[in-house]
């Protein structure tokens, strides 16, 4: 299936390529290529670093079908009031500009790993050397029943950022008076672990304040979530009595939704909702199964060097990949995107490479002021990116460590965002 | 009379007919030697019964005390940050602190270029600790005690480091510290002079200074890559 998918792709490629022939030999003469497909946290950083370090030795084309990139992470923030959206929108100006990376607006839509061509939705080919995959999630066919994205107008899932999270506020802020909001958290493993959590923080603070009795209802299949013990404590400190959490013991992973009905049938009850957020399970951005990259949901890569374990010319990135014990994070895409430049410039241009090094943290914000953070750090061995030391926050911490948390989450922002886009 | 002072408090933490000997409790110093090294600090920190806010606190009852807890003194931003990171005055810390107060505070006001012989910072903290309130609390003896040394060999500090290695282990700074400098919510590391930062990061390494995610990215780096991070970061200048 898979290899009748990437031959299909490879024909229609084919064709393409006749066409686009003087730059399929470009990439075999002048500069060597790199071209990066998806702008986000992954794809954004390694595009950026490659063009930078390599100081024009190397071609970077970038491959984003949007012109902004709204960030998730703060989509929560955005949600709880604690951010406008302007804030959490990203241009590739800069990265066109002072990094001479060429921006190209269009979805890839199918990769000739023979001829080493990514195919554009808006026709052409574009030639690599070494391509770089960081095309963040999609989601799993029938994972939610009578959920699909025809469905996400209704039942917004906001794990993509833009339009859906500001819908999913819109909708938070028309719930009648003593209304229900029912999110349908993701089975292991998801993009961001303590992201629905961290929403529901969110969610919870803005109906404290304007819809003081209303109800919050989380079904789960996962027995245990991230940061639990800290979310718990400040779930009851803030917002006491106003969240459910439905587990697996409970029929928490027995969902179906109606969303012409707005219900949500949990382990055979069913609850009448306002708001359903819906988010399902999770796969690799569609591009790697057509690109025959996927093993199950996911992309398996070396952490060495980020390559695809099925082509040596391919990087792949972020929440697409299977890596090893790396949560999905905006953090960890951006700290294998490093790693994945470095590879990639020693490849094509002979600079030096070092081992692979690994680091993640994720803030979330519990309610004003009240910030929490987990982190790891990381290394490659043979099988996988394997963790080597870690820390989380405590429960019962005092109020300035808490708010020097929150603003440290702050100094994080800006400075991810401004090593992803200049 | 300090002397004295230390036998009574021998007396108050040994359990009554213990079998250990006077000599095996180290105490912290010499108090007495201590009251002469103080000297250097007074001209800025008062200690004792009127002791109150000058160019820096008053230090009494200042072991185990929270970092920046006096009412009405004006820290700085970094001693703010460190004491919310958790830094408390024990022994260990207090001792980090007067050999170096930069390296275990970037940013603290307490411009003082810091005690070197260890045997000189044990003294003047042995005289401090008179003046703390609950002196059972200091672990006389017990292995925090046992001063962790952020002196650096000279062989360390001499480690010429790759600034090329540097500078990929930099990125992995840049996810967090802005390249423009700015400091909101965590600290600028630009225009950090080369000594400091090394003193600083191996500071990290060894939980001397507070915070998770510091001690955590600097546990794992070698004398090499610090070396080699502060060799970058001392070429972008
Ligand atoms: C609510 C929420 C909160 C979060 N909070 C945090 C947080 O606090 N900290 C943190 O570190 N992480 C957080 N995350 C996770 C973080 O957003 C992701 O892990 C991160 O964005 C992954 O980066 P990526 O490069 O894999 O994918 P993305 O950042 O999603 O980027 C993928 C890009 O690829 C593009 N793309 C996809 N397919 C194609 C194609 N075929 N052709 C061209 N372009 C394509 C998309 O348009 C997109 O711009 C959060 C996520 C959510 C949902």
């Amino acid at each position: 299936m898979k290899l009748n998918r990437r031959a299909f792709v490879g024909t229609g490629m084919a064709a393409a390529s006749t066409l686009a022939a003087p730059n399929v030999h470009a990439a075999s003469h002048g500069k060597p290529k790199v071209v990066v497909v998806g702008g986000g946290a992954g794809g954004a950083t390694a595009a950026r670093y490659v063009a930078k370090d390599s100081a024009g030795e190397i071609d970077v084309t970038l491959i984003e079908p949007s012109r902004s990139y709204y960030t998730c992470f703060f989509s929560n923030l955005y949600i709880g009031g604690f951010r406008d959206l302007a804030s959490i929108e990203h241009s590739y100006g800069t990265l066109a500009s002072e990094y001479g990376i060429n921006v190209v607006h269009d979805w890839a839509v199918g990769v000739d790993r023979d001829a080493k061509t990514v195919s554009l939705a808006g026709g052409g080919a574009v030639p690599y050397d070494r391509l770089i995959l960081s095309p963040g999630i999609d989601f799993v066919d029938g994972a939610v029943p009578g959920w699909d994205v025809t469905a996400q107008n209704a039942m917004p899932h906001a794990y993509k950022g833009g339009s859906q999270t500001e819908l999913l506020k819109a909708q938070i802020a028309a719930m009648p008076e003593g209304g229900t909001y029912v999110m349908v958290a993701p089975p292991n493993p998801y993009r961001c672990p303590p992201g629905p959590y961290e929403r529901i923080s969110m969610v919870a603070h803005v109906l404290k304040a304007t819809n003081p009795t209303a109800k919050i209802i989380i079904a789960d299949p996962k027995e245990k979530f991230s940061k639990q013990a800290l979310f718990e404590e400040g779930w009851q400190k803030h917002y006491g009595g106003m969240i459910e959490r439905i587990g697996p013991d409970f029929g928490g992973g027995n969902v179906s939704v109606d969303p012409a009905a707005m219900t949500v049938d949990i382990d055979g009850e069913v609850v009448q909702a306002d708001v359903v957020n819906v988010i399902p399970a999770q796969k690799a951005g569609l591009i790697c199964d057509a690109a025959g990259l996927t093993e199950g949901n996911w992309a398996p890569v070396s952490g060495h060097t980020m390559q695809s374990r099925m082509d040596e010319n391919i990087h792949i990135l972020g929440d697409a990949t299977n890596q090893g014990d790396m949560p999905k994070s905006g953090y960890s895409a951006n700290s294998q995107a490093k790693v994945a430049a470095m590879a990639v410039r020693g490849a094509l241009t002979g600079s030096r490479v070092f081992p692979a090094k690994f680091s993640n943290t994720c803030w979330s914000l519990i309610d004003t002021e009240d910030g929490v953070k987990v982190g790891a750090t990381y290394e490659a061995t043979d099988e996988k990116i394997a963790k080597v030391d870690g820390f989380v926050s405590q429960t019962g911490e005092d109020a300035a460590l808490r708010k020097a948390t929150y603003e440290e989450s702050i100094g994080w922002y800006e400075g991810i965002t401004s090593d992803m886009f200049g | 009379m300090m002397r004295g002072f230390k036998a009574i408090f021998l007396a108050m933490v040994l359990p009554m007919g213990s079998a250990i000997a006077e000599e095996d409790v180290a105490p912290i110093g010499d108090a007495e030697r201590g009251a002469e090294l103080y000297k250097q600090c007074s001209g800025c920190h008062m200690v004792g019964p009127d002791a109150r806010n000058r160019t820096g606190p008053p230090l009494n009852g200042i072991f185990d005390r929270k970092a920046g807890a006096i009412e009405g003194f004006f820290y700085s931003k970094g001693l703010k940050r460190a004491a919310a990171d958790g830094l408390i005055w024990d022994l260990e810390h207090l001792d980090a602190y007067i050999e170096n107060p930069k390296a275990l505070v970037s940013g603290t006001r307490m411009s003082f270029r810091g005690v070197k012989e260890a045997q000189d910072r044990r003294d003047v903290l042995a005289y401090l600790r008179l003046f703390s309130d609950n002196p059972q609390n200091i672990p006389e003896a017990a292995p925090t005690a046992q001063a962790v040394e952020v002196a650096l060999s000279p062989e360390v500090l001499a480690i010429v480091g790759d600034a090329e290695y540097g500078e990929y282990l930099s990125s992995e700074c840049k996810t967090c510290h802005q390249r423009d400098g700015s400091d909101q919510g965590i600290p600028s590391i630009t225009l950090w002079p080369e000594e400091d930062f090394v003193i600083a990061m191996h500071a990290y390494r060894k939980k001397i200074r507070p915070h998770p995610v510091m001690q955590m990215m600097a546990g794992r780096l070698s004398d090499e890559e610090i070396a080699a991070l502060a060799a970058y970061f001392a070429k972008l200048e």
